[in-house]
């Protein structure tokens, strides 16, 4: 007996390691959740002080960009009734580049812009005056029973019409304008060149009672 | 001809001896990288999916508010419900709970706080701007429509 355990090997058995380490490995890969902290950013407007009657703000009616979406998911589009929003952005980014009445700071606004944005420039009296501040809003309009999944999808194209106006006017894409994130100076810069004069103005509108609860 | 004598003469096993060390760092990178969920989440949660993401930059800043229909309709009904931290809250507690969420950061980041809402696509906008106005009410304006990514076509 003494002789026969002598013989064994003195070394342990490694090979199934491996295996014991794959088992925990899928353990892992299978329980990790990589937390993603992506989506739509969105800044609420300030809260109303009841003592204070909220600041009448006369705006056109050319000025404003005039998106409802019913209680069945219906888009109506500066008045008229559109199936889907695949044209939207586009739609979007004519009208704030319309310069229809450009004052002087617009003016020199407008000869800063590349050639691509420039050729945009409809001067259609009929839509907005310019992209500055109280000169060309976005306005969604919702019912309480709109499901929340329309309204991402037009938000998401307003904001797609932005940033690819933004993105156009530092040379990058659209992409790579999302992704900077103004941690360094450098990247700070490009954000408030993009978005110098054309102030982000998409105005949210309290949904109507109707349908819904 | 030695030359080929030669090649045939090496072993044709690849040793895998190391096989368990490569196995080791890939399993410490996800015990490192995992984070077991601490919350359960009691409201469905299918998200909904958009082009334009942009990613938050600090975590410590986030709070999570997820909105949908609740998992257990016997117990909580099935009408869409806010989860905060571990438990249902009402939508006029919502105030309540920033105002918790903002104690815990520091006073120089207080204002800064971001509210990541996870809504569920099926949750119709009413529910939804109720929320809003009771975070407008607490004064955390910055929200995050929580959503998945899509190929943009």
């Amino acid at each position: 007996m003494a002789r026969s355990k002598s013989r064994m090997s003195q070394e342990v058995n490694a090979g199934s390691m491996a295996d014991i380490a794959f088992l925990l490995l899928i353990f892992f890969l299978v329980t990790t959740t990589i937390a993603s902290d992506k989506g739509i950013q969105n800044l609420l407007p300030p809260k109303q002080d009841p003592n204070v009657p909220p600041p009448d703000i006369k705006l056109n009616e050319r000025n404003i960009f005039n998106i409802l979406v019913n209680a069945n998911d219906q888009f109506f589009i500066e008045g008229e009734y559109v199936e889907n929003t695949e044209l939207l952005s586009e739609d979007i980014k004519d009208f704030i580049l319309n310069f229809g009445a450009p004052d002087e700071d617009a003016v020199a606004l407008f000869n800063g812009l590349p050639q691509s944005l420039k050729a945009r420039a409809n001067r259609d009296g009929k839509s907005s005056d310019h992209p500055m501040s109280g000169g060309a809003v976005v306005s969604i309009k919702t019912n309480r029973g709109t499901s929340y999944e329309t309204y991402l999808e037009v938000l998401d194209q307003v904001k797609r019409a932005y940033f690819e106006i933004y993105a156009e006017r530092v040379g990058l894409t659209s992409e790579q304008y999302r992704a900077l994130t103004g941690k360094n100076p450098a990247e700070k810069a490009l954000i408030d060149k993009g978005k110098e004069g054309i102030p982000l103005a998409i105005s949210i509108a309290e949904p109507d009672k109707i349908g819904g609860n | 001809m030695g030359k080929f004598k030669k090649k045939t003469k090496t072993s044709e096993n690849i040793p895998t001896s190391a096989l368990p060390d490569i196995i080791f760092m890939l399993l410490f990178f996800f015990m490192v990288t995992t984070v077991l969920r601490e919350q359960d989440i009691l409201v469905e949660q299918k998200l909904p999916q958009a082009t334009q993401l942009q990613k938050l930059e600090k975590k410590t800043l986030i709070s999570y508010l997820f909105v949908g229909k609740p998992k257990k309709p016997a117990l909580y009904g099935t009408e869409p419900r806010v989860q905060a931290n571990d438990v249902l809250i009402n939508t006029k507690d919502i105030i309540l709970w920033v105002n918790q969420e903002k104690d815990k950061l520091s006073e120089a980041e207080r204002d800064q706080i971001t509210i990541s809402m996870k809504a569920d696509r099926d949750v119709k906008m009413g529910p939804i701007s109720d929320i809003q106005f009771e975070l407008r009410e607490a004064d955390a304006r910055k929200l995050l429509y929580a959503s998945t990514g899509k190929v943009q076509n």
